[in-house]
């Protein structure tokens, strides 16, 4: 999936440590495909016990339509290592999410799904979280994040998966032309592991 | 002489396919451990590009996480579930996977199966779509939970693009006290260092506390290393480590068995070696652990208050304010009291024989209190046959608790066995987190002793007191 460039409104969800049970209920995990997750996200912050929403929750505020950034407190997407994470926040709109930090698995499932996560400073973070509905410019090739003030951060990202998502390429297609050292190095193994068959 | 390595960069080094400049490296895989949630969507790419499973003979299916743990005789109730399982035994069957299906007697979780099999062995590197795959560095191998688009890339490619860890040394020194567990261990270290507190790392477990556990108690304390963040966690081969593996059906046998602990003897971290982080823990000092919130770093001892978010700031007082919320507790007075509903002894924490026969150790003579629902739930067929051969079973159930099929159960709570809203529960499983064990649930996790003295008194219990 590919991204280069953002620009888009935020939503405010400010809890830490959200965890992927809260992004996507297990419940909803028992799908065999990628289909129709979205409206798992958040599930049970977003409606009440008799499927109404709850107004309360910052997703379903009618100012919140649209945004396509989520801003997050720290250690975003701890738990399972349920890919449905990034997919439930894909397919509900969002490209983006920018915490103080992420769980590794979560930021490595969103990088190959074209969902962004973004590392700020506690600062920058703190004016994002006071000031939901901003409209944020990200810049994939520099690794920038513009505030509306004109204020701009640049956030750390692997290089080889910043690569992948400006070109709009994937790891696997990159994995497969490895063959011949794959080959290589089964060759030299053969007889040091267990096979099952 | 060369530069001193820590187990970990032993096994990165000698698993590095390729490293080109500007790229993470090509890690090669030599075991892959696969169940029905994480995986349907990685056999759909497959198919979609025409690529095939390059190693099947690396590879190894089960099913744990929607598999009721009813009656096998019984049908599987729930549509989604059913058709989940049903299109895992197409898809093994289809690229040629070896799967033990519920019907199988090799069939549990996979955490659990891997080990008891043999197919767990020192110096390896295992992956799964399961951040629980940590559980498998208790022999001394490299093993991390991936996601689903990654489980793809190990079906056709047998590797992984990685990028190195850092190192941090959890070392536990020091005898444990009676009624104290590797369960209380782990839970002690994660409310010291946070669930954020490993984030890019590999914890290594040493010290003589580590030393003196069994393979089973390790693998309680490995199995947990993502609930502190880390992206695995592992503890150096060891005598305990041969002696377990030793005649596994998987594991080498005879000669390549002896050549085999040769090679697994070099693994251990060399002397001088050094890591990013360290923590030091007296074992001594601890008692059991109970969960009093909704994140497993929200952990006290059993004798402590629950925290005051009056007595925090910031974001942390937020975190501990929503918590007690959504538990409704109260903060300075005791959890240790705390009227239950629900006992879970089960998951790839703490389902395991050793497990079952400290909760039966417990619960026998005794009675499950009538305010309680007690589930036990072996982590395998092969874990729930051993059980039954040692009459675990009945002690389960004279006691009045149920004791079940294998699968990860009430952990997740994917498969019908779930909590109703408001109910509290003392798990021996991993996660706290809000509805994790069924919507509007509340979980308190602990020890399977301290699960099982709760289940008697129907309070959160300190089971040094039934000892």
């Amino acid at each position: 999936m590919k991204f280069t460039t953002l620009e888009a409104k935020t939503v405010v969800v400010p809890a830490e440590n959200i965890d992927t049970d809260q992004i996507i209920p297990a419940r909803y995990l028992k799908a065999v495909t990628k289909d129709g997750l979205g409206e798992g996200l958040f599930r049970d912050w977003r409606y009440n016990e008799d499927g109404t929403p709850k107004a309360d929750f910052p997703l379903n505020k009618p100012e919140s339509k649209g945004a396509e950034i989520l801003i997050a407190g720290d250690n975003f997407g701890c738990g399972s290592s349920r890919e449905h994470a990034p997919w439930a926040l894909t397919q509900y709109g969002f490209r983006a999410v920018v915490s103080t930090s992420f769980a590794d698995i979560f930021k490595g499932n969103s990088l190959k799904n074209g969902l962004l996560p973004i590392i700020v400073d506690s600062d920058t973070h703190k004016e994002l979280v006071a000031n939901p509905g901003m409209t944020l410019k990200v810049d994939l090739k520099s690794a920038t994040l513009t505030l509306p003030s004109g204020k701009s951060v640049t956030f750390p990202i692997d290089p080889f998966a910043q690569q992948m998502l400006l070109d709009g390429v994937d790891e696997l297609g990159y994995m497969l032309q490895q063959d011949a050292a794959i080959q290589a190095f089964e060759a030299k193994r053969v007889g040091s592991v267990n096979t099952l068959q | 002489m060369s530069k001193p390595r820590t187990i970990v960069e032993k096994i990165w080094d000698s698993h590095v396919v390729a490293q080109h400049p500007g790229a993470p490296a090509l890690l090669f895989i030599d075991l892959h451990l696969a169940h029905e949630v994480t995986s349907p969507q990685a056999f759909d790419e497959l198919r979609k590009r025409g690529l095939k499973v390059r190693r099947p003979d690396l590879t190894i299916a089960t099913m744990d996480h929607s598999t009721p743990t009813s009656s096998r005789d019984l049908p599987v109730l729930d549509a989604n579930g059913a058709a989940q399982l049903a299109q895992m035994e197409k898809n093994c069957a289809e690229f040629g996977i070896r799967l033990y299906n519920r019907m199988n007697d090799h069939q549990g979780i996979v955490h659990v199966i891997g080990p008891e099999q043999g197919l767990t062995q020192p110096g390896m590197t295992i992956v799964c779509g399961d951040s629980h795959t940590a559980t498998h560095g208790a022999f001394g191998a490299l093993a991390f939970g991936i996601g689903t688009s990654q489980v793809g890339h190990v079906f056709a490619t047998q590797c992984l693009l990685q990028q190195p860890s850092k190192s941090y040394e959890i070392r536990v020194d020091g005898q444990l006290k009676p009624g104290v567990t590797a369960k209380d261990i782990i839970l002690a270290v994660i409310a010291k260092i946070g669930i954020g507190g490993g984030t890019e790392c590999v914890f290594e477990f040493t010290g003589s506390a580590i030393r003196s556990l069994s393979m089973e108690e390790r693998m309680t304390i490995c199995n947990m290393s993502i609930e502190g963040g880390a992206r695995a966690g592992l503890v150096a081969p060891d005598d305990t480590t041969y002696q377990y593996l030793a005649n596994r059906e998987y594991g080498p046998k005879g000669a390549d068995f002896d050549a085999a602990v040769a090679r697994w003897k070099q693994l251990p971290t060399d002397e001088g070696a050094t890591y990013a982080h360290r923590l030091v823990i007296d074992a001594s000092t601890l008692e059991p652990m109970v969960t009093f919130g909704t994140n497993p770093g929200m952990g006290i001892a059993i004798s402590e208050n629950i925290p005051d978010p009056a007595a925090h700031t910031g974001s942390q007082k937020m975190d501990l304010e929503k918590a007690l919320h959504y538990m409704d507790l109260k903060p300075n007075v005791p959890l240790k009291g705390h009227p239950i509903n629900v006992v879970f002894v089960g998951s790839c924490t703490n389902s395991r024989i050793s497990d079952l026969r400290a909760a039966a150790a417990v619960i026998k003579g005794r009675k499950v209190s009538p305010n309680v629902r007690m589930m036990v739930v072996p982590g395998s067929q092969q874990v729930k046959k051993q059980a039954e051969a040692e009459g675990l079973d009945k002690i389960f159930r004279e006691a009045g608790a149920d004791f079940r099929e294998a699968g990860c159960s009430m952990c997740l709570a994917m498969n019908g066995d779930q909590l109703s809203p408001g109910e509290y529960c003392v798990s021996t499983s991993n996660r706290n987190f809000e509805g994790r064990q069924g919507k509007g649930g509340r979980t308190f996790l602990a020890s399977p002793q301290t699960a099982a003295a709760s289940a008697v008194m129907g309070v959160v219990a300190d089971v040094r007191t039934l000892l």
